[in-house]
């Protein structure tokens, strides 16, 4: 398309449950700036492409379409995996406005890996019809982060977005995520091993996460840690040119 | 540092912080999404999705929804038992008048007596079997099942049976790869895929045998109406019967979830992984596209399966009962060779004798058993379900620990052939294969030894 991709101001990622128009947005943005990545290890694609507002060119990650962040599944892992050591400038979480409560359970997650987040509330006028006012101030207040309502459909919603992204990317807007409340016991427990992770692999991004996983029994972070691979790829990722390489998938074959 | 040491450290803190953080961290963070979209969405009211709701507290609550899933279980296999009756019997009466029909213009024509016995008292014969004593409760079974499919319950069910499988180390997502079992276990292999974790579908593959498929119930519910349906007065004996059904169907789901646990505590290792499941609004079923995926997808292609394997199977059960060598037929001299082993397990010769010709097709068990015994040279058909158990009780010493033994043995007992060409493709290993195939065997072994000792210690 004679569009560089690998030249690009802000590296940003789209991630969401599957049927929440996710893709949509990611087409209405990118047109036909984008192409779709083999990533390694399976056969995963993945699509990437471009888009320029106020003057800056952004990169956009689709990332794969899951319920949580939570759980061993493949997808799942491509996607924390991006978050955490992809180290966008930005991730938009794209809810649908009709299930906002099942919806928010990502948005949770994603929460807890970064700070740089926007919500976008898809499908808002398929909501409307449905008889749901979805208030995304109220959203906002409570998550701690801008949430913006859009329609990919209609393409209502779209500018604010953007606008949205580049205000967090550039610091207009600040963000304050909330954090899942745990209780002391936990709390002395993560104050515990999140220097020990950090530990032994300098300079990886919020080790409290990776902390709370492995608190969890979280099979895929052991692995990394075992292995060696947090460490690689905390180190590959901290290269700044390479900030958008492809090479994320940890795999964890059992 | 070393990551061994950051791994020993987190194992004792969360032993200190207890077992149930992850249940509680999760439960969290579902009552925080609760709260935020309860401030952030205000409904117009929308009824439907109270009325889901509320459903949904009945048929997924604690207390019922596992008494509910039994039940409709064994509303299933009610009808299917009732209903599979008659049309059965015609399709034989039809089936079986071609063959003496067809037979009698072979001979007339002058066609060598082995050319007719080969074709139409061997193959036609069997494959006339098959389809009389399969289609029907197919038709009516497949399509049960597809309702509950398209009504959107069989997510409940995962949802239901999840904490069980979590305990033996597997995933939920088991329960529906077992669901499919039902029909085929084939199917059953190949629906694993929707498990993520490359351990607990190792787990789902090798476990699948354990839920009767349908080329199995047959013979258990042949038996379930013979020596359970038949100690019961006539108006009890098709629920007596279902009854049976659905309990030799608890006792498979006991050995699921007891070799799981085994699996999981020893050569599959590892901890069962949390997923979301989606529990879909209640739709409407679409009645043209349950008969599609029931009659079409489903039976036909299980059907045409079983016919595919019950020809060459007819084949050879018409070659072992008429090759003689020393005043007997070969089948009479393998069953005789058999029996000591056969009577070890409750059993006899003659049924293992069955089940190792059955091995590409579990549901011509029934036929090649009652073949040998009659003695007959051919598959026979068995219009009367009277009849059936004078011939086993009376004239072949058949007694309860028999009918429990041989209930137990076809449920336990090695995956057909289909099933364990489909375990290869999955699994693209001989190790796994081979398990899968053998242990199941193993269980079905020992299990019926044990309950055929027991039983005869304490008689």
């Amino acid at each position: 398309m004679g569009i560089n991709l690998a030249k690009y101001d802000h590296l940003v990622a789209l991630a969401g449950n599957p049927n929440t128009g996710k893709s949509s947005i990611f087409n209405a943005l990118t047109g036909l700036r984008q192409h779709v990545g083999n990533w390694p290890g399976k056969t995963v694609t993945r699509a990437e492409g471009g888009f320029s507002f106020g003057g800056h060119n952004y990169k956009l990650v689709d990332l794969p379409g899951t319920y949580s962040l939570l759980s061993a599944s493949h997808d799942e892992e491509i996607s924390r995996n991006f978050i955490l050591f992809g180290r966008p400038d930005c991730t938009i979480v794209v809810m649908d406005a009709t299930a906002l409560e099942r919806n928010l359970n990502l948005a949770l997650q994603v929460l807890e890996i970064t700070d740089k987040v926007v919500i976008c509330v898809n499908l808002i006028d398929e909501a409307r019809r449905k008889g749901l006012e979805v208030d995304a101030r109220s959203l906002s207040r409570d998550l701690g982060v801008p949430a913006v309502a859009t329609s990919a459909r209609s393409r209502e919603g779209f500018h604010d977005l953007l606008a949205t992204v580049a205000g967090v990317i550039g610091g207009q807007i600040s963000t304050k995520p909330l954090r899942p409340k745990v209780d002391p016991a936990v709390e002395r427990a993560l104050d515990e091993l999140a220097p020990m992770i950090e530990e032994l692999a300098p300079g990886v991004p919020n080790a409290r996460w990776l902390a709370f996983r492995l608190l969890d029994g979280d099979h895929r972070v052991r692995q990394a840690l075992l292995s060696g691979e947090l460490a690689e790829l905390v180190a590959r990722q901290a290269a700044p040119a390479e900030a958008a390489n492809p090479l994320i998938a940890l795999q964890g074959a059992q | 540092m070393t990551p061994q040491e950051v791994l020993a450290k987190s194992d004792s803190l969360r032993r200190s912080i207890g077992d149930d953080f992850r249940d509680r961290t999760v439960a969290s963070l579902y009552e925080q999404s609760q709260d935020i979209a309860c401030r952030a969405v205000r409904a117009r009211g929308d009824a439907r999705w109270d009325f889901d709701q509320r459903i949904d507290r009945i048929v997924t609550s604690r207390v019922l929804g596992l008494p509910i899933m039994l039940a409709l279980l064994a509303v299933a296999f009610w009808l299917t038992i009732i209903g599979a009756n008659y049309p059965s019997q015609w399709l034989a009466a039809a089936l079986f008048s071609i063959e003496n029909a067809a037979a009698g213009w072979f001979e007339a024509a002058g066609a060598p007596w082995w050319v007719t016995g080969f074709l139409w008292h061997g193959v036609w014969r069997g494959l006339a079997w098959v389809v009389s004593v399969m289609l029907p409760p197919m038709a009516i079974f497949f399509p049960l099942f597809t309702i509950l499919e398209d009504l959107g319950y069989l997510p409940r069910v995962a949802f239901n049976l999840d904490w069980l499988f979590r305990r033996a180390g597997a995933h939920g997502k088991q329960s529906l790869s077992m669901a499919m079992g039902f029909g085929c276990n084939a199917a059953g292999v190949i629906s694993t895929r929707v498990i993520d974790s490359p351990r607990e579908r190792l787990i789902a593959i090798l476990t699948n045998n354990f839920v009767p498929c349908n080329g199995r119930f047959p013979t258990l519910i042949m038996l379930s109406i013979v020596f359970v349906g038949a100690a019961f007065s006539p108006a009890l004996a098709s629920i007596a019967a279902a009854g049976a059904v659905v309990t030799v169907v608890l006792i498979g789901s006991a050995f699921t979830l007891f070799v799981s646990w085994l699996l999981a505590r020893t050569v599959l290792k590892g901890e069962a992984s949390a997923f979301t499941l989606e529990l879909p609004p209640y739709r409407r079923p679409s009645i043209l596209r349950i008969l599609y995926t029931s009659l079409i997808d489903r039976t036909a292609f299980v059907l045409f399966r079983a016919m595919m394997t019950a020809a060459p199977a007819g084949a050879v059960i018409w070659i072992l009962g008429n090759i003689h060598a020393g005043g007997q037929s070969l089948a009479a001299h393998v069953s005789a060779f058999l029996n000591p082993f056969g009577h070890a397990l409750g059993l006899d010769g003659v049924i293992l004798l069955a089940y190792i010709i059955a091995i590409p097709a579990n549901e011509i068990v029934v036929p090649t058993m009652l073949m040998v015994y009659m003695g007959t040279g051919m598959m026979t058909e068995m219009s009367s379900f009277d009849q059936l158990r004078t011939l086993l009780v009376d004239q072949h010493g058949w007694t309860l620990l028999t009918a429990v033994c041989l209930m137990l043995f076809s449920l336990l007992h090695n995956p057909c052939a289909t099933t364990i060409w489909t375990i290869w493709k999955e699994t693209r290993s001989a190790k796994w294969t081979l398990m899968g195939a053998l242990m199941p065997l193993g269980f079905a072994f020992l299990t019926t030894f044990l309950v055929a000792s027991i039983a005869r210690f304490l008689a």
